[in-house]
């Protein structure tokens, strides 16, 4: 077995054992897939985005987000988030260095970030619905609870998945190529929250903040 | 709050007879077939060869199978309507009450469009795609297999809601204010918000899987330029599903905030905005026709160039037609609305772009009209649906381009000249395009092809027919008739919709006829065995034994040429002297079966059906199991099995005469 072409027709000179070919061609697979996945994803968000930008001033004498929105503790929450992104990306750098104790470190860092991102955010969403902000004031606040709440139900999965993912390296292995392809995918999940989070932040709290 | 929701007894319309009939019937039939296979002792075969079966080949046929139950379904549903529509004229109100055809008229829309011809078209991808690839399987087999069932349990969920409960009386576009809770209280446009829902879901992994497969496992040598036709064609239509599917999800899930939680996004209150459900709906709706018809486009261009034994006439000005229309098809949907009344710029822009995206279609006609000329063409069965696509999807195509001019349209908007366009370019496109399909891969499915003789019959029963349907419905259109009228005033009205009426007889006689050529077939599967190359095809799903091994091909092809099952038989052909090479095989790892998939449509079933009837606790126990099988799948241990060297051999020595050319 000299040359492959599995991904794309391109041919690779080194020689492989068939154990490598399937592994290295496996994981530009799902790694590829998964992308696709987060592309769909994100043409979702946007479908939620626009419906936000519809429906932004659609506030039926109701509050505005000028008057509801706290720039602190959303400040706060991007904090905590992106600073999750970070520890996600070293926990990913223990991953391919196969080191168990900081794996698991920065996994608790990035659950222990995201956690405190929701409950912020729960928080936020907790006081608005107690001054009587709730969804069903306005078009305007149905919008914002469900491109908002999308996120964060996102960051809940999120979380979830952090977890399994730490039963899977304790019971299989960090050997295990299954397990690496999964936190691989785990982590491209959590940075594409960020990123739709930069958006949601501008388009909602900057932007709200500023009409 | 009772422990079933809003579910009880009076849920079951006991009093209609029509309804109770039809469940009926459904049930009876369901019942037999599933007292049949058990007495037979199918149960353990089907159960470990289909169901839990990760073989694209299997998927896809379960997916033509759902799919023409479905049409059978669907088509009452049309039955119902012409039968309807050519009594109920002057004081008449025909034999069906509003409530009924409200229900009916929205069931054809939605069964057809998504229960039909989706898993039709994904039906046929999956069997034919990996196989012209040349490769063993599809990118995510669970995934795929987990796809299926997500589809299924849709399908399943609308069909329930013909005996508990009733379906959408909001047509198929469930547009809102409507289909809000202050308008439809009842539980049918949850049916259809779940179903589409959990079908939609599934449809989303069933795009990603091929993306996935299409772009990053070709067999070695297949550039982009030398791939098949129909998996470009399939390509486009898994990227319009990536892009366009998520929308609807978002829809949909606004319109159930709205319904289930009294959010506002499109009421009547609350400033909440109906147009805009209108627009993200066909952000959605005007790919999704794309979706639809693209595959069936592949599926001619394989046709037309077999038959006539000539390569397709340009294939890159194909390829790049199809990726044309891919990309354009996101810049038309206002054309399903210009009375929405935005301003003449908007509209004339949408009505421009409507017009250009005709453009990439001519020259796919042009492509297909130029292969035949010169071709010396067998008339099988599969062209004759494609001669008569060509034809039928011409005239679908400019009365479209009619449409699209908006002074026109706002002439024409919801007339039935409108139902008679989509009808056209709908079963003129795709439906002839997968029956064409449906014929020329038959007997690469089961090793026997399908009786020529029956085939002709229906396919002249259903262009015939289609044509007595549906050119009155044109004619009615600019009479000024609307669509889903229960009934009318109007006495010059009737001779059209009785024509149409008629018109529907014929084609039911074309789908009676298949269900003939089907039986009929099986039973003289012996004197209609196939070959491994029964049409003398060009692609490489004919290199592989008649059905394919699980693993498709014992030793994967090396591409050379567009064509190149066909080079490769010309080159055998040059080489005659050489004696056939010593074949050894080497091991295979092969997926293996899983019962995922079944497990997570059950799960998918208990969750749709409790959150349509707000049995919650029961929606707990979906969404947990759905959980857990998640678990118990990501922690199995063995994903593969392996197919050794031996196994292939005998495999190779039954079947070798046969691929032996």
């Amino acid at each position: 077995m000299t040359t492959i072409a599995i991904d794309g027709g391109g041919f690779r000179e080194t020689p492989l054992s068939a154990y490598q070919i399937a592994i290295s061609t496996k994981r530009v697979v799902v790694g590829y897939g998964f992308w696709i996945f987060l592309l769909s994803d994100i043409v979702m968000f946007s479908a939620f985005f626009a419906a936000y930008a519809v429906l932004a001033h659609a506030t039926a004498d109701g509050p505005t987000g000028m008057q509801l929105f706290n720039q602190r503790s959303v400040a706060i929450e991007t904090a905590c988030l992106l600073a999750s992104s970070y520890t996600c990306g070293l926990m990913q750098l223990a991953v391919t260095s196969r080191r168990y104790a900081v794996t698991y470190l920065m996994a608790f860092l990035t659950f222990a970030l995201g956690a405190a991102f929701l409950a912020l955010e729960l928080h936020e969403f907790a006081g608005m619905i107690a001054s009587g902000a709730g969804p069903q004031r306005s078009a305007f606040l149905s919008a914002f609870f469900t491109l908002v709440g999308c996120h964060g139900l996102h960051v809940t999965v999120g979380l979830i998945w952090l977890v399994v993912m730490m039963a899977q390296v304790g019971i299989k292995s960090l050997y295990d190529p299954t397990v690496e392809r999964r936190l691989l995918c785990f982590s491209l999940f959590w940075h594409a929250l960020d990123i739709v989070w930069v958006w949601l932040f501008t388009v909602v709290y900057l932007m709200g903040g500023l009409s | 709050m009772s422990l079933l929701g809003k579910l009880n007894w009076s849920a079951i319309p006991f009093d209609q007879p029509i309804i109770m009939g039809a469940t009926g019937g459904m049930v009876l039939f369901i019942g037999l077939v599933l007292a049949w296979v058990t007495l037979k002792g199918y149960v353990p075969y089907l159960w470990r060869e289909w169901i839990t079966s990760v073989d694209h080949k299997r998927i896809g046929v379960m997916y033509i199978v759902l799919a023409l139950l479905m049409l059978l379904r669907g088509f009452a549903d049309a039955i119902m309507m012409r039968s309807q529509q050519a009594v109920a004229a002057g004081g008449a109100q025909g034999y069906l009450p509003p409530e009924h055809f409200d229900q009916i008229f929205s069931a054809h829309g939605t069964i057809m469009i998504f229960f039909m011809a989706m898993p039709f078209v994904i039906g046929m991808m999956n069997f034919v795609v990996p196989l012209q690839l040349g490769v063993r399987d599809m990118a995510f087999p669970t995934l795929n297999s987990v796809a299926l069932g997500l589809t299924a349990s849709g399908i399943l969920l609308t069909n329930i809601s013909l005996a508990v409960g009733e379906f959408s009386k909001a047509g198929w576009v469930a547009y809102p204010p409507l289909s809000e809770l202050q308008f439809s209280p009842g539980v049918g446009v949850d049916y259809y918000l779940w179903a589409l829902q959990i079908s939609g879901v599934g449809t989303l992994m069933t795009g990603i899987n091929f993306v996935a497969t299409i772009l990053k496992t070709r067999a070695s040598g297949m550039t982009y330029m030398r791939m098949p036709v129909f998996c470009w064609t399939s390509l486009a239509a898994n990227l319009l599903i990536v892009a366009a599917f998520p929308v609807l999800t978002a829809t949909l899930a606004m319109l159930s905030l709205d319904r289930y939680l009294g959010f506002h996004f499109f009421t009547i209150d609350g400033q909440g905005n109906a147009m805009m459900y209108v627009n993200l709906f066909w952000v959605w709706g005007h790919p999704e026709v794309y979706i639809l018809v693209l595959p069936a486009f592949g599926i001619f261009s394989e046709v037309v160039s077999t038959f006539s034994g000539k390569p397709l006439f340009g294939y890159r000005s194909m390829v790049a037609a199809t990726m044309v229309i891919c990309v354009l098809s996101f810049v038309v949907w206002l054309h399903h609305f210009f009375t929405m009344g935005a301003s003449a710029n908007v509209n004339g822009f949408f009505g421009v772009m409507t017009m250009i995206i005709a453009v990439p279609t001519g020259v796919k006609v042009f492509n297909w009209l130029f292969t035949m000329y010169g071709g010396r063409i067998r008339f099988t069965v599969p062209i004759l649906w494609s001669i008569g696509f060509m034809v039928t999807f011409v005239i679908g195509g400019m009365t479209g381009v009619l449409m699209a001019v908006p002074p026109a349209d706002f002439a024409l908007h919801n007339s039935l000249f409108l139902i008679a366009h989509f009808h056209n370019v709908i079963i003129g496109g795709t439906v002839f395009g997968l029956m064409a399909g449906y014929n020329y891969w038959f007997p690469k499915a089961f090793g026997f092809r399908l009786d020529e003789r029956w085939g002709r019959a229906s396919f002249w029963c259903w262009l015939i027919g289609f044509y007595l349907a549906f050119m009155p419905l044109y004619v009615l259109g600019l009479m000024g008739m609307t669509r889903r009228m229960q009934h009318y005033d109007v006495a010059g009205w009737q001779p059209w919709l009785v024509i149409a009426a008629i018109g529907v007889a014929v084609i039911l006689a074309g789908i009676v006829c298949q269900v003939i050529q089907l039986v009929v077939s099986i039973r003289k599967r012996e004197q209609l065995k196939a070959t491994a190359d029964p049409w003398n095809g060009r692609t490489l799903e004919w290199a592989t034994a008649s059905p394919p091994p699980a693993w498709n091909f014992s030793v994967l092809p090396n591409v050379a040429d567009i064509d190149a099952f066909w080079k490769e038989k010309q080159d055998d052909r040059r080489h005659q002297a050489t004696p056939p090479k010593e074949k050894t095989f080497e091991p295979i790892e092969m997926p293996k079966s899983s019962a995922t998939g079944f497990v997570m449509a059950f799960f998918a079933v208990i969750f749709g059906f409790a959150m349509i009837w707000h049995i919650w606790w029961m929606a707990g126990v979906g969404i947990i199991g759905a959980f857990l099988t998640t678990l118990a799948f990501a922690f199995r241990g063995e994903e593969e099995t392996e197919v050794t060297p031996e196994q292939i051999a005998r495999f190779e020595l039954v079947n070798g005469a046969e691929i032996a050319r």
